[in-house]
């Protein structure tokens, strides 16, 4: 699978191994057709878990992570993308239909937009909150003090 | 002024014709469950869709019990993050801890002795007979039930009694350390287990006798929440679910992790993906542990508990995967490392959250009574939903 993807793909696909696991980073532009081929021809059926790492002080600050597995062949595949902040990714909820709360987690955290997801919004925190809680930047005692006010009546979640 | 008399009685199809409109009026209800419901195992708030009782769409709202777990690790040290997952899936705590201490091993490269792997397989497997115990008790009574909530929770008491001897906690164990055990198996631990599997062996039975054949719980589970084993998989359902919908995965066999390629025992799968299968599904389960207790109790080999583990763990920079079957599912660590003494991010991939996603679907179609028992069914965890 990897021989294949590298003949055919160049330079925009590096596989890699890390402690016996394997993982693909894969430039921005290849991600819906990787992910495409990963599941109709590569038969990685279940998709995992779709997660983000911040960098920020990288160029492209943000990895976004698709771990996916195969039960056809009991294999674990990690792929990997560099995004901008600002950037979007096209939404895997037409491959796998789990990747529809998945995605809005990453948004919710990150602040990172699927475009053509069904349901853009945020999941665990409220709706009108400001921020995206795991970049970096925001710290760890940090909280939306107006939406806290407004809504909950009190001065301070804290 | 028309006098009353001379008025004509309205005509049947006028009458009919009224009531259609007025009383007959078929739109769509949408209403409110929860998030203080008590058959929503936590705060869970679910907005219902419906036609007369019929469920036409539901969505969840979830994010009340959000503490930023995820947020936490990335501030404290590897150890000291160790507390932190107990508290995500709270009634099996020990499962959180085998899945985080070994992500963090595999890292640094260690591996857990192998008596700390069977401490810790036992403990796993009986934190697991202890969340599908819990799960039954309350899932019973939401239907309506109320016997089996007092037997199980009877006979989980034995379980905590076991958790609280060998480490002081019953619930939030702290069970584990990053490269194996902290405390030694107590004096009589070993009896203790296997009485526990003695004593608990008929009450399963117990169980089964109170509802396996029970009239009203076949009304109530058989052809409720069906969901395809294709569909499962598109939403990654992992775990008792995933098994009853005849798919036969579990992790402990298709990419064995701790020491389970070890141990002998079936991973029992259901037909018809429907409440009832998945309740047979646990119920076998429960006594698929206590096989491998019995197996792991009588093998626990002698030797060190702890693997050389520096005092301050600072894994190389790289990046883990590592997932376990816990009681719900396919529970998963991913940890970035950058070579400090913090992890630079911990993911969390918690079953429930990921299981919870097929309530909609599971919904479908059925009765506004039907929503408590697909609850009830999927087994899930606030905790761990919003982590």
């Amino acid at each position: 699978m990897v021989a294949k993807f590298k003949r055919e793909y160049g330079s925009g696909v590096d596989p890699l191994t890390y402690l016996g696991q394997d993982y693909m980073v894969v430039d921005r532009s290849l991600i819906p057709e990787i992910l495409q081929i990963l599941r109709n021809e590569e038969q990685f059926d279940y998709c995992v878990d779709i997660t983000a790492v911040h960098y920020p002080k990288r160029e492209k600050q943000f990895d976004v992570i698709w771990i996916l597995y195969s039960f056809a062949r009991n294999e674990r595949v990690r792929v990997k993308t560099q995004i901008a902040d600002g950037e979007t990714l096209p939404s895997s909820v037409p491959i796998w239909a789990t990747a529809n709360w998945l995605e809005r987690e990453v948004y919710d955290m990150f602040g990172i937009k699927f475009d053509g997801h069904p349901d853009m919004k945020r999941i665990l925190l409220p709706d009108g909150w400001k921020g995206h809680p795991l970049r970096k930047d925001y710290g760890i005692l940090q909280q939306d003090n107006e939406w806290v006010q407004i809504n909950l009546g009190i001065e301070s979640g804290q | 002024m028309t006098d009353p008399k001379t008025l004509s009685p309205p005509s049947l199809e006028t009458h009919v014709a009224a009531r259609d409109e007025t009383f007959l009026d078929t739109n769509e209800l949408v209403i409110n469950m929860g998030p203080q419901h008590p058959a929503t195992h936590g705060v869970l708030r679910v907005i219902l869709r419906l036609d007369g009782e019929k469920v036409m769409g539901l969505e969840c709202v979830i994010g009340y019990l959000h503490r930023g777990v995820e947020k936490i690790g990335e501030n404290r040290t590897y150890a000291m993050f160790n507390p932190y997952v107990d508290r995500m899936d709270y009634v099996a705590a020990v499962s959180n801890g085998l899945g985080y201490c070994e992500a963090v091993e595999k890292l640094l490269n260690v591996e857990a002795p192998p008596r700390a792997q069977y401490i810790r397989v036992i403990l796993t497997e009986l934190n697991r007979v202890a969340s599908h115990q819990l799960w039954l008790g309350t899932h019973a009574l939401d239907i309506g039930a109320i016997t089996p909530l007092f037997y199980t929770f009877r006979d989980r008491e034995e379980i905590l009694k076991i958790f609280e001897k060998y480490c002081g906690a019953r619930l939030t164990t702290h069970a584990f350390r990053i490269g194996g055990l902290l405390y030694e198996a107590y004096d009589g631990f070993e009896q203790d287990v296997k009485n526990f599997i003695s004593f608990f062996k008929p009450k399963i039975d117990e169980y089964e006798e109170l509802l396996t054949t029970n009239r009203i719980w076949l009304e109530r589970t058989k052809g409720v929440g069906v969901i395809s084993g294709k569909d499962c998989i598109a939403l990654g359902v992992t775990g008792p679910v995933l098994r009853a919908s005849g798919v036969k995965w579990d992790i402990r066999k298709a990419q064995p992790y701790a020491n389970y390629k070890n141990f002998d025992f079936e991973i029992p799968i259901g037909l018809n993906g429907d409440t009832y299968d998945r309740y047979l599904v646990r119920m076998v389960e429960m006594r698929q542990a206590l096989r491998i207790l019995e197996q792991a109790v009588n093998g626990i080999p002698a030797g060190p508990i702890m693997a050389k583990v520096p005092k301050v763990i600072k894994p190389p920079v790289g990046e883990v995967y590592h997932s376990i079957e816990a009681p719900k599912g396919e529970l998963g660590y991913f940890i970035v490392s950058d070579g400090s003494t913090q992890p630079y991010r911990v993911r969390v991939r918690p079953p429930s959250f990921v299981n919870l996603q097929a309530l909609d679907l599971m919904c479908r179609g059925q009765l506004v009574a039907d929503v408590i028992a697909v609850i009830g069914t999927l087994d899930i965890v606030l905790g761990e939903v919003d982590r």
